[in-house]
């Protein structure tokens, strides 16, 4: 039987890289649902990811797609957008990749309100590379280059988007699919800059080094975690340690980039002569 | 009207405005770039005029970003450009790289400082030679123009844009900064003068699209995305389809296909200008702003009765081996007068094969080299 999914998939990258139980799959299932649910022409829809694991996903899918290079999607996808913005632009990054090596790219993409979706997996760790930390590993858990616990203090990457200035800003879990599938929905309809942050497992690296041996035992640990954004408000601070908040945090309206820069050439147009 | 028609062609422009002229001719509509000494001037032309021809223009928040924002541009159909100075082209490396693997034509502006680090922001340096060619990591192709009057600057720029679209391949224009900063009479030539090459397109429809499948030329046709031909793109050595790729065998194939596709195609590349070389017993080889103290050392020689002849590069990568090979056979003595430490110099004694003397002559001290200095070396070379 054809599903929606295998309207979208490019069987011939497939078995995929990804190990059992990781929470890639989910994800790609979710963005494509998403996909599906809007009627989106597949030829008008590019995806561009970075490096690790979560990037792999452009090769699975069949749209015009792009691995570039390690943290820059964004970056490569402003110029996909700038140059013809009847695409639909989706920006596919891990956590490493998105707030470590692609921090700075993060923040002025949100900054320029420039109308991507990015969709972030954050699975805690590097786990292509054998379970390092980044920036959003919780502090006092462990990686392969934390051997003795993490001192760093993690983003918030909602509240860093929110911040930075972007449009739409949301968080799901690969334990929540169906919440996910929805809000990607809605980010990839915000015209502007629009973040998904989906809390995702690594069981092979993370869920190792952090006492939790099997996808169950991670799904579980995420489901604890995952707290609907109204309960969370009701949290005390103690509470509220190692809890993620999870739904949609922000959707507002405000012109987003190109169209500014339509209202650029617009105006340089009418001021004419050659200089 | 013809006449008054050319004097209006006429300008005086900076080597920097020359050479935003120069790509609006050959059909730029993107630029992303970010603030540096001694190249700023490119990318604040741009501002003010693509959106004129309804371009765009962005200042990305690094050279990294504005260098991802030009390969992205140019896989959406766009003809793009991004300028820079030393620091900021070591940061260009990682995704010039990918722009070499992915068969991305963009061009990319080195105005060349002195070095290393920040080295000398306002002072001039062709420090920058060997980074053109081997900057980014892994074997791959890469076109190297340099100019050497505000004039070639424009000229030049054009045929860079050509350049990358034929072969789709980055295309790096090294400028120093004296000619990037330097105005000069400039003649604008009408756009009908002008060649402008654009990328070839898959004439196959979309099902049988390999979007890394070369043509007899070396070159694969190029989809732009949004044109209906849904492709993949990865900084991974990958097959004619564009995906992922581990066999050595076909890894060796596809390394071996981008680096040909422009040694194969050299004598179209390959552009170098002679001045009194045919009787030429010494030969000076330059080119960007030294080639024209260059060009006065072999009059102020001449007049001495040396028998000096000048070649000028004007394409530096791909090399002109053969070329310099020949005149290595003619002549007793070559003389490289460059802002660096030898790096071409290294090229040409490569090329010459130990048929005759190769003698750098290098200045790293911020200041130009003047044509008595290289008549001074000749001197002291020919009492040897």
């Amino acid at each position: 039987m054809k599903t929606v999914i295998d309207n979208y998939i490019r069987k011939e990258m497939f078995p995929n890289i990804w190990c059992p139980g990781c929470g890639n799959g989910i994800v790609l299932g979710a963005i494509i649902r998403a996909i599906d649910e809007l009627k989106w022409d597949k030829n008008k829809i590019v995806a561009v990811s970075g490096i690790g694991c979560s990037s792999r996903i452009t090769g699975y899918v069949d749209f015009c797609t792009m691995n570039t290079t390690h943290g820059r999607a964004l970056p490569f996808a402003t110029g996909i957008k700038m140059a013809n913005h009847d695409l639909k632009v989706i920006v596919v990054m891990g956590d490493g990749d998105c707030s470590a090596i692609g921090g700075n790219h993060f923040i002025h993409a949100a900054r320029r309100n420039i109308d991507l979706t990015a969709i972030v997996i954050n699975n805690m760790i590097y786990g292509m590379t054998g379970g390092q930390y980044s920036p959003l590993t919780p502090t006092d858990k462990f990686g392969s280059t934390a051997p003795y616990g993490n001192i760093d203090q993690s983003f918030d990457l909602v509240e860093l988007a929110i911040t930075a200035g972007a449009s739409y800003v949301a968080r799901g879990t690969v334990y929540n699919p169906r919440q996910s599938t929805s809000l990607i929905k809605r980010a990839l309809n915000k015209k502007g800059f629009s973040v998904v942050e989906v809390i995702s497992d690594c069981p092979v690296s993370y869920g190792k080094m952090n006492k939790m041996k099997s996808p169950v035992d991670m799904l579980k640990w995420i489901k604890d975690i995952a707290v609907s954004k109204k309960v969370w408000e009701g949290l005390s601070p103690d509470e509220k340690k190692g809890k993620y908040a999870i739904g949609e945090f922000l959707s507002k309206d405000r012109p987003d980039y190109s169209e500014l820069y339509e209202e650029i050439i617009k105006k340089a147009q009418k001021m004419g002569g050659n200089e | 009207m013809n006449n008054l028609k050319k004097k209006n062609n006429i300008k005086l422009l900076q080597g920097n405005e020359a050479c935003a002229e120069g790509a609006l001719l050959a059909g730029v509509k993107f630029f992303a770039g970010y603030p540096i000494t001694p190249s700023s001037e490119i990318a604040e032309n741009m501002a003010r005029k693509l959106p004129k021809i309804g371009g765009k223009f962005i200042q990305m928040e690094d050279e990294i970003a504005s260098m991802a924002a030009v390969i992205g541009a140019s896989i959406a159909g766009l003809k793009s450009l991004t300028a820079t100075s030393g620091p900021g082209m070591c940061l260009k490396q990682e995704n010039l790289g990918f722009a070499s693997i992915n068969e991305i034509p963009c061009v990319v502006v080195n105005a060349q400082r002195g070095g290393p680090s920040t080295g000398l922001p306002t002072k001039p340096s062709q420090g920058d030679m060997m980074q053109a060619r081997w900057g980014t990591h892994g074997d791959h192709p890469i076109i190297a123009l340099a100019p050497s009057t505000v004039n070639e600057i424009l000229t030049l720029t054009i045929k860079a844009f050509n350049f990358s679209e034929k072969y789709r391949t980055p295309v790096i224009l090294l400028l120093d900064e004296v000619i990037a900063h330097m105005r000069e009479k400039v003649e604008i030539p009408a756009p009908e003068d002008i060649e402008v090459v654009n990328r070839k397109k898959p004439t196959v429809p979309p099902e049988e699209y390999l979007p890394f499948r070369p043509d007899e030329d070396g070159v694969p046709p190029m989809a732009n995305f949004g044109e209906g031909y849904r492709y993949h793109i990865t900084g991974l050595v990958h097959s004619e389809k564009g995906l992922p790729i581990s066999d050595s065998q076909q890894i060796d194939h596809f390394i071996r296909r981008i680096n040909d596709k422009i040694n194969k195609n050299i004598k179209d590349i390959l552009i170098y200008e002679e001045y009194l070389l045919d009787d030429a017993k010494i030969a000076l080889i330059a080119y960007g702003s030294v080639a024209r103290a260059a060009e006065r050392t072999v009059k102020l020689a001449r007049e001495e009765g040396l028998k000096v002849g000048l070649l000028k590069l004007l394409t530096i990568w791909p090399f002109c081996f053969e070329k310099v090979n020949r005149l290595a056979q003619q002549v007793d003595l070559i003389i490289v007068p460059e802002m660096n430490l030898g790096q071409m110099a290294l090229e040409v004694e490569r090329a010459s094969q130990g048929k005759c003397r190769v003698v750098p002559y290098g200045r790293v001290d911020g200041e130009l080299i003047n044509p008595i200095e290289i008549l001074g070396k000749i001197r002291e070379e020919i009492k040897k």
